[in-house]
């Protein structure tokens, strides 16, 4: 069994996040865009970084790479899809999970760390966690933003596929709180099953003790199943 | 086959915030230029054949659908025009 960490042109935190798994005793392995998910494959990361160097949008192009349809598959089997930053741009991208991320409310690219408050404790990313639970992880991207309908939205609050809000220290959502102007304060949501997640901040940058915080810890555990 | 040129204009829907084009305004009004809004959209010219011109703008929408454009932020339009044939 192992994780395959997909490896686009220009993904720059697969190494990262096969580090941050094989730390927490989770077998993970690269796997090249072009080549097919390994027959042991239990679980599906999609990394962060600037695939096809966010050409067009963040994330258009690799969400179209032909891996993506079998990623799409396993997601539909019920293999747990997670994807971070550059690949919670890839995940909206493909329809694994709905709404759009879009270019940051300062236009600017923001490198900081940022407090999430657990919305949803019922799935896999956040069994380690209690609902309302506030956990810091960094974020680093320019185009974060969430943004979809009202329609859509309504739905997410509604079939409880919220995961995490930006919200400070105390887990109170405020607007100084949403690094990225997202719409409800939105950092991460499931897709159609509870086992396809996406969010804009790191959690493997917050795993190994070594270099900060470890909150991002009872993220990546998900993959145990 | 004949020749056609598409243009394809890619344009956030209303209401969506764009701060690159807030910033842009800004720096025109530090100009000292006098605007109340700026829009900023992606323009794409494509060439290519197709029998007719509903036969070209057909497999231009899909381009747009499929790629082009990302329908939970975004607007477009297609232009089809046959292109000038050198002679």
């Amino acid at each position: 069994m192992t994780v395959a960490v997909i490896q686009f042109g220009g993904s720059n935190c697969d190494r990262d996040a096969v580090r941050a798994l094989n730390y927490l005793d989770i077998d993970a392995e690269r796997v090249w865009h072009e080549d097919e998910l390994p027959a042991d494959t239990t679980g599906i990361m999609l990394p962060g970084g600037f695939s096809y160097g966010d050409y067009l949008r963040a994330g258009a192009m690799a969400a179209r790479s032909p891996i993506m349809d079998d990623v799409r598959a396993a997601a539909e089997a019920g293999t747990p899809v997670l994807g971070v930053c550059n690949g919670a741009q890839v995940g909206s991208e493909s329809g694994l999970t709905g709404g759009a991320f879009t270019t940051n409310k300062s236009a600017r690219f923001q490198c900081e760390h940022v407090y999430l408050r657990v919305e949803n404790a019922e799935t896999p990313w956040t069994d380690a966690f209690e609902q309302g639970d506030v956990i810091e992880i960094p974020i680093a991207h320019g185009e974060g933003r969430f943004e979809i309908t009202d329609e859509r939205y309504t739905e997410l609050e509604a079939n409880d596929q919220i995961l995490f809000r930006y919200c400070d220290a105390e887990g109170n959502l405020t607007e100084e709180a949403n690094p990225n102007g997202s719409t409800g304060n939105v950092a991460g949501i499931l897709g159609e099953r509870d086992s396809v997640a996406v969010l804009m901040p790191h959690p493997e940058r917050s795993t190994l003790p070594d270099i900060g915080g470890t909150d991002g810890q009872g993220i990546l555990t998900g993959f145990r199943g | 086959m004949r020749t056609y040129t598409a243009t394809v204009t890619v344009r956030l829907k209303s209401g969506v915030l764009d701060p690159e084009a807030e910033t842009t305004k800004g720096a025109l009004q530090r100009l000292g230029f006098e605007l109340s809004a700026l829009r900023a959209a992606d323009q794409y010219e494509l060439d290519l054949e197709a029998d007719n011109e509903a036969a070209a703008r057909e497999r231009v929408e899909e381009m747009a659908e499929r790629l082009l454009a990302n329908p939970t932020i975004h607007d477009y339009e297609i232009a089809v025009a046959e292109a000038e044939t050198a002679t």
